[in-house]
C-alpha cells in the first residue's frame, strides 16, 4: 500500500527522524495559515501517490502566505499527470506546506527486502536526489549495501559503515546512524515494504533532514496495523479497483477493450498476454481467486462490465478448487442484474463443466462457447475488432 | 520423481479446518499416505474418525514417522508452522497459506538457513508425483498423468492449464511443483532444476515463470552450466503494467530485470525453448521430446 509523503514524514518523525517544519492543508485558506505558521519562504508540495511531481508543477516555492494561497487555489482539486500516474493523472486533495531549506548536499537511504538474499537490506548513496536505479546504472560504486540479520536487526557498525560510505562529514555520522536505526525500527514495527529518504540533505544551516520520503506498506500486513490501514487514500486509486478490493478479487484496469475474468493470477496474466499475442488489447487483469463464491463471481463480472471501454468479455476458467457451475451461476446472476449488452466468449474446463455450460446455454445468444484456448483468444479479438 | 514418492508420509498442519479437511480427503483419494494431523488443543482425537491428531508436529513425527507436512494454518501463524515442521525434522514442507507478511517470511528463511528442509510455497498449490500417486496440495487430480516430464511453476491455475495441455498430448509428468506466488518463496527454480537434472526418471523440465524478481534469470544461469536435459518455458505477464501487483504478492514489475522480455532473453540465451503462445506448451514440449528422441 502506498501512503502520501506527509504521512510518511509523520511516521519518520514518530521514529525520531528529523523532518522539515510544515503542515498539510486541504483548502487555500488552510494553506495560507500553514504558511504563516511555518514562516518565511515555503515549499508547496502536491500530495499524490506518484513520483515526478516536480516536473509537472506539483512542487512550488512561495515567498508570502498570500502567494501560497494563490498557488494552493490553482493546485488543489486539479489532477496531476506524471510518468508514474497513467494518462488520467491523480487528483490533488491535499498539499504539504513546508519550510524552504537551503540544500548543501543530497544523499540517499532506503530499507527494503532483498528477495534473493531473503533479508532486509539497507542501501545508502552519496548521490541523492535522483532515482536509485539511475545511480545504479551510472555510478554503481556510489551505492553501499548492508544485509540485515532479522534476528539482530541493523547493527551499529553496519549503520556506521553505511554512513561513512556516503562520505558524510564526521559531525553527521552519528545523527545519520540514528536516522538509520529509526528507519529500521519503522520498517519492522509497521511491516513496511520500503522506507526511503531521498534526498536526505545537509542544509545550509548544517542540519541533517529528511527532505522527501516514501514509505510503502506490505499489503499482507495491513490487517495487523489498524493505524496504518487508516492512512489509505482511495481517491488515489482506480474506483473499479477499490470496488474489486472490497469483494476480495484482484482487478487491475488497463487501456484495452477486451475484458477478461479468470481464476488464478498466472492464468489471468497468460490470458491477457494471449489477447495481445493475437493482436487485441486487454482491458483489465481480473483474478477471481480460488476461494471465490457465487456472489464474488457476480460482483467481479459486474465490475468488469462497468468499464465502458470493454467491447467483449472473455471468461477463462480452469475449474479445480473453483467449480465451473458455481462460476456459471455467478455469471447468470450478474446478467440478470446488469444484462449482457456485449458478447462474451466463454472457455471453461474442469470440475462440473457440463452442468455449467447447460446452465449458461439457456441464458441467451450473447455467450460464445469455445473450449479451445487458441480459438477462444481469436474469437475474443475478432469480436472486439468487428 | 523428486522430493516426494511412495515413501512420503504426510502430516497435515491445521487438519481440522474446513479447507484442510476438504483437501486432505482429496489427497488421500489420490493415494497420498496421510499419517497424522496437528491442531493445537485437539491432540488425541481422530480426524474424520481415521487419522490421529496431535498437539505438536514433534509428537506427530515421533508417533507416526511423518516426513512431509502440508500447512493450512492462517497467515498469522503460518511462518511459525513452517519453523515448527523444520525443527521437527520434517524434510519437505508444503505451505498453501497465502497473505503471510514478508517480514514473517524473512524470519522462517533465517531460521531454516543450513537446515535440511525443503519448503514448497508459501502461497502455492503444492507438489504432486503422478507415478507415485503422491499428492501434497490442492491441485485437481484428474488432469495429471504419470510420465517423465518435471514441471515447476510460480502459478497455480497456469500449472493446471499446462498440465492439461501436456496430458492432452500424451505427455505424462513425474513431479509437478507449484513454487508459489510470494516474493520470498522457499524452493526456487534453481533448487528444483538441480533435483530434476539428477533424477533418472525425469527426461525434460517445463518452467512456468512470471513477472517479478529474477528467479528466471537465476534459472537461466544455472541451466547454462549445469542442466543437460531440455527445458521448455513460459513467462506470464508480458502485458502487465509496471509497478502494479498482479494478484500474486511477488508478481510486480519493479525494475527492468523483473520484466518478461528480460526473463525470456536470459532463458533463450541458456538454450531454453521459450513458448510465447500459452496454448502451445503441450505441443512444443512434445516436439522437443521428439527431437531429442526422449519419447
Amino acid at each position: 500500500m502506498k501512503i502520501h509523503e506527509y504521512q510518511a514524514k509523520v511516521l519518520l518523525s514518530q521514529f525520531g527522524i528529523p523532518i522539515p517544519k510544515g503542515s498539510v492543508a486541504r483548502t487555500p485558506e488552510k494553506a495560507r495559515k500553514a504558511a504563516e505558521q511555518v514562516g518565511g519562504k515555503v515549499v508547496i508540495k502536491a500530495q499524490i501517490h506518484a513520483g515526478g511531481r516536480g516536473l509537472v508543477g506539483g512542487i512550488k516555492t512561495a515567498e508570502t502566505p498570500g502567494d501560497v494561497e494563490e498557488i494552493a487555489k490553482n493546485l488543489l482539486e486539479t489532477k496531476l499527470t506524471t510518468h508514474q500516474t497513467g494518462p488520467e493523472g491523480l487528483p490533488v486533495h491535499t498539499i504539504l506546506v513546508e519550510e524552504a531549506v537551503g540544500v548543501e548536499r543530497e544523499f540517499y537511504i532506503s530499507i527494503l527486502i532483498d528477495t534473493s538474499e531473503k533479508t532486509p537490506l539497507a542501501i545508502t548513496s552519496e548521490a541523492g536526489g535522483m532515482g536509485i536505479e539511475e545511480v545504479a546504472a551510472k555510478s554503481p560504486e556510489k551505492i553501499i549495501k548492508q544485509h540485515i540479520d532479522p534476528v539482530t536487526g541493523l547493527l551499529p557498525y553496519q549503520a556506521r559503515s553505511l554512513a561513512y560510505g556516503m562520505n558524510l562529514p564526521q559531525e553527521h555520522i552519528r545523527p545519520a546512524t540514528q536516522i538509520m536505526a529509526g528507519m529500521y525500527k519503522l520498517f519492522t514495527e509497521k511491516d513496511c515494504s520500503l522506507v526511503e529518504i531521498n534526498p536526505l540533505v545537509i542544509t545550509a544551516d548544517g542540519r541533517l533532514l529528511a527532505l522527501d520520503a516514501k514509505v510503502n506498506i506490505d499489503d499482507n500486513a495491513i490487517p495487523y496495523h489498524k493505524d496504518i490501514a487508516e492512512l489509505r487514500d482511495i481517491s488515489q486509486e482506480e474506483p473499479l479497483e477499490v470496488d474489486a478490493a472490497k469483494i476480495g478479487v484482484n482487478y487491475v484496469k488497463l487501456d484495452g477493450d477486451i475484458g477478461c475474468m479468470v481464476n488464478g493470477a498466472g492464468l489471468a496474466m497468460a490470458t491477457m498476454d494471449f489477447i495481445k499475442y493475437e493482436g487485441g488489447e486487454p482491458a483489465n487483469f481480473l483474478d477471481i481467486g480460488g476461494g471465490v463464491t457465487q456472489e464474488g463471481v457476480r460482483d467481479a463480472l459486474k465490475i468488469l462490465l462497468s468499464d465502458p471501454k470493454v467491447q467483449v468479455a472473455w471468461i477463462n476458467i480452469f475449474g479445480g478448487i473453483v467449480r465451473c457451475d458455481l462460476v456459471a451461476r455467478g455469471i447468470l446472476e450478474a446478467l440478470k442484474e446488469k444484462g449482457m449488452k456485449i458478447p462474451c466468449v466463454l472457455r471453461m474446463h474442469g470440475t462440473n463443466v457440463e452442468e455449467a455450460i447447460n446452465l449458461l446455454k439457456e441464458s441467451g445468444p450473447n455467450i460464445i462457447f469455445e473450449s479451445d484456448f487458441t480459438q477462444a483468444a481469436r474469437k475474443a479479438v475478432a469480436v472486439a475488432k468487428a | 520423481m523428486i522430493l516426494v514418492n511412495e515413501n512420503t508420509k504426510l502430516v497435515v498442519q491445521g487438519i481440522t479446518g474446513r479447507e484442510a479437511t476438504f483437501h486432505t480427503e482429496r489427497c488421500i483419494e489420490y493415494g497420498a499416505k496421510v499419517v497424522a494431523g496437528v491442531t493445537p488443543g485437539k491432540g488425541g482425537i481422530k480426524w474424520e474418525g481415521k487419522i490421529p491428531v496431535f498437539n505438536t508436529v514433534e509428537k506427530a513425527v515421533k508417533e507416526t514417522d511423518a516426513n512431509a507436512s502440508l500447512i493450512f494454518v492462517p497467515a498469522a501463524f503460518a511462518s511459525d508452522a513452517i519453523m515448527e515442521a523444520a525443527d521437527s525434522r520434517i524434510e519437505v514442507v508444503v505451505c498453501i497459506t497465502e497473505f503471510i507478511p514478508a517480514l514473517q517470511e524473512v524470519k522462517w528463511h533465517q531460521h531454516l538457513r543450513g537446515k535440511k528442509c525443503w519448503v514448497i510455497g508459501p502461497n502455492c498449490p503444492g507438489i504432486i508425483s503422478p507415478p507415485a500417486r503422491c499428492k501434497i496440495g490442492i491441485m485437481p487430480s484428474d488432469i495429471f498423468m504419470p510420465g517423465k516430464v518435471g514441471l515447476m511453476s510460480r502459478s497455480g491455475t497456469l500449472t493446471y492449464e499446462f498440465v492439461y495441455q501436456l496430458t492432452e498430448q500424451g505427455i505424462g509428468q513425474c513431479t509437478c511443483a507449484g513454487l508459489g506466488g510470494d516474493p520470498l518463496p522457499g524452493a526456487s527454480f534453481v533448487d528444483l532444476l538441480e533435483l530434476f537434472q539428477a533424477d533418472p526418471e525425469t527426461s525434460a523440465v517445463v518452467l512456468i515463470g512470471e513477472i517479478g524478481g529474477t528467479y528466471e534469470q537465476d534459472a537461466a544461469e544455472f541451466i547454462k552450466s549445469k542442466v543437460t536435459k531440455p527445458v521448455i518455458a513460459f513467462v506470464a505477464g508480458a502485458t502487465a503494467p509496471p509497478g502494479r501487483r498482479m494478484g500474486h504478492a511477488g508478481a510486480i514489475i519493479t525494475g527492468s530485470a523483473s520484466k518478461v522480455s528480460e526473463k525470456i532473453k536470459a532463458l533463450r540465451s541458456a538454450g531454453v525453448t521459450v513458448v510465447e503462445n500459452p496454448a502451445e506448451i503441450g505441443l512444443t514440449t512434445k516436439k522437443v521430446l521428439e527431437e531429442r528422441e526422449l519419447l
